[in-house]
């Protein structure tokens, strides 16, 4: 992973340094609390229902043991022994003291992390996928480009007050796992005929409110030309952006209003004078920061195909956790394992002190001493050698990591809702628990087979509902907390919005509208036909039929 | 007289900035003014023949471009932040050095506190009318917040990976 040099660390210890007097002047009465807002923001501190929460930056979520070590400590010292993995691969702590995050800060700065932009209106956390490096319909590895885009959009100077936030997402393989088509400007790494790699760039993605996919207004954008480009996309949404009202801020309105056509002209007049300049990315630059990408030591081995499926006949248990929890690697002889943080009864993506200790250990003993966070709020050891797949699985049980439900239904994506955040409608951690409790059977889990559900308390969709083959959005009907549910939302290649069924539910409903939605996916299937293969088949009426039939 | 942040000093400025509703008939002979952009725009002509210094000021949502042929006409352009948060005015004076190449004070009035200091540097101002209720003093600090830097600026037209060593 990307290391830094005196450099990236002096700018973080410089951060630190201006945050401990931001928080002192606060402190001293020196800024009022709407003054100290944007300063906090962008330093990933919210004002919460019960306390501060920090947000800390997981740079397209990867995490090194020491850095592990370091959040697991402050868990322990600065909160109540956990921290929450978000949908943004992030991480964020909910019980911190205002006046320690500082501290807090300083002491991250020690193993290279921060918490620069995790919040307000500049440009967030550049997120890709979590297979990045590993996967094998991978084309182009992510990683660099997103540690460049990290690079450039850190303290930009022209772009420190947006409009609205501003979140860029970058792909490199085949399936789209980063879900750049909901994202403010989605890059996917592309190659051209004569083999010279580029980006294809999507625009105005978004959730939120007004969910939109993006549009894709420049289908190949040379490599040496993303940051001039980027800073053009910028500079129109900074100055034309709408900033009187916040629900109308985001770039997908701007480009919405001027049609994706002329916003893309605005952005090529925009380039036309940025192009060339000294921004344009050289050879020398993009080796430099690919050379920390590249492959660990990785042994010459085979797959061991046989020995892994006698395993799976003896034990019935590591073959689910096998089929649902690893995933296909480039090496032969390796696979990626990802550990489910979404056992029934914990909300989703927490992870205490000790977890993440043990999760340290499990990275420096089986995967380079290294993790990444998924967008699915779950960890991933990337680099596993299979023969150590068996004794992996045992301590992944005794750690409570092992739940083999990644991509089922009870792998809910899951903001946190009325129990943490003041800005929402309803709990949320409480219908996924039910959710879950409701579909304890692991084999009629697995007969379900792939499914995303996704739950959001409020409308600002923190939990991705739009794009959830089955979303879930906290809403409130006269002061009371209700459920609107949404089916057919895709954030794959294919990006769609979920269609809304109907009316919407009292909590102690939820657990049997969704059973009833899984029955009748499960009768209308054909064979080998995931849920939302079959929703795109039959439509949504069959399922709003059976759940508003009459209670005879 | 009011004390600005100006080339790194704090300093008495002897610069009147008249409301967005001036009238030509308001703007004095012979004293040094910052005029509203609409005014300009309308009485250009007008306004050539006086003895004092002159000043336009852009409102947030006031485009450079409409000044980039009279940029020689102003000893000083005021760019003005109707609130912290809103960052149009970065891009308006990186336009107005970078793009039309104006040398002389790009000044930034309106909600201006310290914390914005660093950036606004970056983008190319040289003078700050920090908010009446705030010392200049104190600001003044803010200016070095950070000792490097990533990106392209008007002041570090190399980023910094075709400087790292
Ligand atoms: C508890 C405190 C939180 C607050 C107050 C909060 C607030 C918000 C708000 C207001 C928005 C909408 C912004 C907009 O539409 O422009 C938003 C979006 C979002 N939040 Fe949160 N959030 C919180 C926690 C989280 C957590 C824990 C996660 C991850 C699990 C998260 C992930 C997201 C994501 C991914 C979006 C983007 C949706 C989009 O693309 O528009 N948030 N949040
Ligand atoms: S979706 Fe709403 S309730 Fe959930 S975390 Fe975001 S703002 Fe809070």
């Amino acid at each position: 992973m990307y290391v830094y040099d005196e450099y990236d660390q002096r700018i973080v210890e410089d951060r630190v340094k201006q945050f401990r007097d931001q928080t002192r002047r606060y402190l001293a009465g020196e800024l009022t609390g709407e003054e100290f807002r944007p300063l906090r923001l962008q330093n990933g501190l919210y004002i919460q229902r019960y306390a501060p929460m920090l947000r800390i930056a997981v740079p397209y979520g990867l995490l090194s043991s020491r850095q592990l070590r370091k959040l697991a400590q402050i868990a322990r010292d600065y909160d109540k022994g956990y921290a929450h993995i978000s949908t943004r691969q992030n991480v964020q702590f909910n019980w911190p003291e205002l006046e320690d995050v500082p501290e807090i800060l300083a002491e991250l700065a020690t193993v290279q992390m921060h918490a620069i932009q995790t919040s307000g209106n500049c440009i967030r956390n550049t997120t890709t996928d979590q297979f990045a490096g590993v996967a094998r319909d991978e084309l182009v590895d992510p990683r660099p480009w997103c540690e460049i885009i990290r690079q450039w959009s850190t303290f930009h100077p022209e772009f420190a007050h947006l409009p609205r936030k501003f979140k860029i997402a970058v792909n490199g393989a085949v399936s789209d796992r980063a879900a750049i088509e909901v994202h403010d400007i989605g890059l996917e790494a592309v190659k051209n005929e004569a083999g010279e790699l580029g980006f294809r760039v999507s625009v105005g993605g978004g959730l939120g409110r007004t969910p939109i996919v993006g549009s894709f207004i420049n289908e190949f954008l040379p490599w040496q030309h993303l940051l001039g480009y980027l800073d053009a996309i910028l500079r129109v949404y900074n100055r034309y952006g709408r900033r009187d009202n916040k629900y109308k801020a985001r770039i997908k309105i701007l480009v919405k209003a001027l049609t994706p056509e002329v916003f893309a002209e605005r952005v090529e007049a925009e380039w036309a004078n940025l192009k060339d300049g000294p921004s344009t990315l050289t050879e020398a630059e993009v080796q430099r920061v690919a050379a920390h990408f590249v492959d660990p030591a990785y042994k010459a081995l085979d797959d061991l195909d046989e020995s892994l499926a006698r395993l799976d006949a003896e034990h019935p248990g590591f073959a689910r956790w096998r089929a649902r929890n690893t995933f296909a690697h480039k090496k032969p002889g390796y696979v990626a394992v990802t550990l489910s943080l979404k056992p029934t009864g914990t909300a989703p993506g927490d992870v205490t002190d000790k977890q993440l200790d043990a999760i340290a250990d499990l990275a420096d003993r089986y995967s380079f001493g290294e993790v990444r966070n998924s967008h699915n709020q779950n960890i991933i050891l990337a680099d596993v050698e299979q023969g150590e797949l068996f004794a992996l699985w045992g301590e992944l049980r005794e750690l409570g990591f092992a739940t083999p439900n990644v991509g089922l239904l009870t792998d809910i994506i899951c903001c946190p809702g009325g129990d943490f955040c003041s800005l929402a409608n309803a709990k949320s951690i409480p219908i996924a628990e039910a959710i879950q409790r409701r579909f304890d059977n692991l084999d009629y889990l697995f007969d379900i087979g792939d499914i995303d559900l996704n739950i959001s308390g409020c409308m600002n969709a923190c939990g991705h509902h739009h794009v959830g083959h089955i979303g879930i959005l906290g809403v409130d009907k006269k002061g009371a907390e209700f459920y609107q549910v949404s089916l057919g939302g895709s954030s794959a290649r294919d990006a769609s919005l979920g269609q809304i069924l109907g009316p919407s539910f009292a909590q102690e409903q939820m657990a049997d509208v969704i059973d009833k939605i899984i029955q009748v996916y499960v009768e209308r299937r054909t064979e080998e036909e995931p849920f939302i293969d079959t929703f795109r088949r039959i439509g949504i009426d069959p399922f709003k039929e059976r759940v508003y039939a009459a209670n005879h | 007289m009011q004390r600005i942040i100006k080339h790194r000093q704090v300093v008495d400025d002897r610069w009147h900035l008249l409301p967005k509703d001036a009238t030509l008939e308001s703007v004095p002979n012979s004293d040094d003014v910052i005029i509203p952009l609409a005014l300009w725009l309308e009485h250009g002509p007008a306004l050539r023949g006086r003895d004092g210094g002159l000043g336009v000021w852009l409102d947030a949502d006031e485009e450079p471009e409409s000044i980039a042929g009279d940029l020689d006409r102003f000893q000083v352009i005021a760019v003005n932040f109707p609130a912290f948060t809103d960052g149009r005015g970065f891009s308006s004076a990186r336009l107005l050095r970078e793009r039309y190449g104006y040398k002389g004070e790009i000044r930034a009035i309106g909600d201006v506190l310290r914390d914005q200091l660093f950036f606004m540097r970056r983008c190319g101002f040289d003078a700050y009318a920090i908010r009446a209720d705030r010392s200049p003093e104190d600001a003044l600090a803010s200016l070095d917040d950070f000792s490097e830097v990533y990106q392209t600026s008007v002041e570090q037209p190399l980023p910094l990976f075709r400087r790292r060593g």
